[in-house]
């Protein structure tokens, strides 16, 4: 059954500038998306920032209303029928905001769980569920505005979940998390996934997105670019290898070197530390690496490694041709 | 009685938010008594009891107002800020019932004013605070706060769409005092001041609470104070979801 159904989708914006000769632009922020997700299904939404993802996420959740194009969630239009798809869908964003600091995690549980209806019997013995889940038993009647950034981020969690979401969206929930609170997060959103809650999820975070996704829709310029699986998006980049040269200096003559070399897909340069890395992709079949050396000429080099695609090397191609 | 439950469970929610900020605190707590300084040098060289009576009462509107005038309009605009302004839009709930309560806390914390100018007028400036009709003071002051609670929550419902509206409720905060007769009657101001005033409910609510400690008949005052107040909220229940369409369509629920 499908619960997410978003066809032709359009948001512009209008800005406008100037105080005595105002003039406005508009801006498109999502250009006509289309997706389906599927009950049951952790569908990811990956993109650079500015892409779209929140925006779509926005209109979906009926906090903004679409241009153009149309949305259904569980079926209900989220333009005509915006109270039916709030009461089942869950929606939580990364950082610090949204959260009122002054309450206690449990006050600040207890005013949303009456927002969104969860019935007064059920309230005490869902919220006490709720704080164990996030890992923040004994620290509920604290104010939130001594919590860390991480105690917040599990307590948003805990917001999103009160009234059993049957979709849940979540906003980038791992950013500024720690290493060993990220795992228990994805390890949260993979149990509502095995008890049946639909998730769609936004993050920058590749090894998050291919840890946990069924199927990734990536998102630039507001298009989406490619969709399919983890699998099948890092199939794109092809069964070729990946050759990675740390380079100290001016690594761009290199890049436009190795860029131009028969075989060679693609060639980028990350800054990593001190060091830049020639990251470059090569057909299949094609070998590589002793062409790219060659094309160093003279530039200090550190580390050099051969590996299989990821799916970040997928994101870097897809996002970098749209 | 769900839409009963809510509003009371996010009545209580502010006020405790309210109650915690130890800034607000001292400034609530000084504020009344500078009006009441005021109102009470102003009528005391008169010496006359019922004189100083009216401007106590009158002083502890003042109070009540202020606090939601100014404070209910940015109450949404922290919302946006904080970034719950879009979580308390994206619940099942209709608007009105999520901004109701913020602004009736507010009101409610104005009560302490009342409370604040009785007593610093009877033990400060020796003032006889006489009410001739006690239960009547109390169901007058409980509607002037209702009253102000509803002005408070259709200046708010404004600010949802409007991200500077917030700046409405310091514009109207003096000129209502003197607009209601806080301080003066409004007998003695230019005469198209008083068609004005009938349309106010706090006008309403200062003369009852009046009438009710000096000894006078405070209902028709109370009812026309609640029924202009429900006149209020009437306006704000129907223009929410508008303004709310508005909102969504000019993406103005999480810009600062």
């Amino acid at each position: 059954m499908t619960v997410i159904e978003v066809r032709g989708l359009l948001r512009s914006y209008r800005t406008r500038t100037g105080i005595r000769r105002r003039t406005s632009k508009t801006v498109e922020a999502v250009r006509g998306v289309d997706f389906s997700v599927e009950r049951g299904e952790l569908f990811g939404l990956l993109g650079p920032n500015g892409a779209g993802k929140t925006t779509t996420i926005k209109m979906l959740i009926t906090l903004l209303l679409p241009t153009a194009g149309s949305a259904r969630v569980l079926g209900y239009d989220v333009v005509e029928e915006p109270r039916q798809v709030r009461r089942r869908v869950g929606y939580v964003f990364g950082g610090e905001r949204g959260l009122y600091e002054r309450l206690s995690a449990r006050d600040n549980l207890r005013y949303f769980a009456e927002l969104y209806g969860v019935p007064p019997r059920e309230q005490g013995a869902r919220i006490g569920e709720l704080v164990e889940l996030v890992g923040l038993t004994g620290r509920e009647r604290e104010r939130v505005e001594g919590y860390s950034r991480g105690m917040r981020q599990r307590l948003h969690i805990a917001r999103g979940l009160l009234h059993r979401p049957d979709v849940l969206f979540l906003d980038e929930p791992s950013i500024g998390i720690d290493p060993v609170g990220a795992r228990e997060l994805r390890g949260t959103v993979a149990g509502l996934v095995q008890q049946g809650t639909t998730v769609l999820l936004t993050t920058h975070y590749m090894f998050e997105a291919d840890e946990l996704c069924d199927r990734i829709a990536v998102i630039a310029g507001g298009k989406i670019v490619a969709t399919g699986t983890p699998e099948e998006l890092k199939s794109r980049v092809g069964e070729g290898s990946v050759v990675e040269v740390e380079v100290f200096g001016d690594a761009e003559p290199v890049r436009q070197r190795a860029g131009a070399l028969p075989g060679v897909r693609s060639a980028v340069a990350e800054d990593r530390g001190q060091a830049q890395v020639l990251v470059v992709r090569s057909e299949p079949g094609a070998e590589v690496t002793q062409a790219v050396l060659g094309c160093l000429d003279g530039v200090p080099t550190g580390r050099v490694s051969t590996r299989s695609p990821t799916l970040e090397d997928a994101y870097v191609e897809l996002v970098g041709r749209a | 009685m769900r839409t009963a439950r809510v509003f009371a469970v996010a009545w209580v929610m502010h006020l405790k938010m309210l109650s915690r900020s130890a800034f607000d605190g001292v400034l609530g707590v000084l504020w009344p008594l500078f009006f009441a300084t005021i109102a009470f040098l102003m009528y005391g060289a008169g010496g006359d009891d019922a004189a100083l009576l009216y401007a106590a009462v009158g002083a502890s509107v003042m109070g009540i107002w202020s606090s939601v005038s100014t404070a209910a309009s940015s109450a949404v605009q922290r919302e946006r800020w904080a970034g719950t302004l879009e979580l308390l839009v994206a619940a099942p709930v209709r608007l009105p019932v999520v901004l109701l309560p913020i602004t009736t806390a507010m009101a409610t914390v104005g009560l302490y004013s009342l409370v604040a100018t009785l007593l610093w007028g009877r033990f400060l400036f020796g003032i006889d605070i006489r009410i001739e009709h006690p239960w009547l003071f109390a169901l007058a002051v409980l509607a002037t706060v209702l009253s102000i609670g509803m002005v408070g929550f259709l200046m708010s419902v404004t600010v949802v769409r409007y991200r500077s509206a917030w700046a409405l409720g310091t514009a109207f905060e003096e000129p209502v005092w003197l607009v209601c007769g806080f301080l003066v009657p409004v007998a003695i101001l230019p005469g198209w001041v008083e068609p004005v005033s009938w349309l106010l409910a706090p006008t309403w609510g200062v003369r009852a609470i009046r009438e009710a400690a000096l000894g006078g008949s405070p209902l028709p005052d109370v009812a026309l104070c609640l029924g202009v107040g429900i006149g209020y909220a009437a306006i704000g229940f129907y223009f929410a979801d508008k303004v709310l369409t508005s909102a969504r369509r000019h993406a103005t629920l999480s810009l600062s």
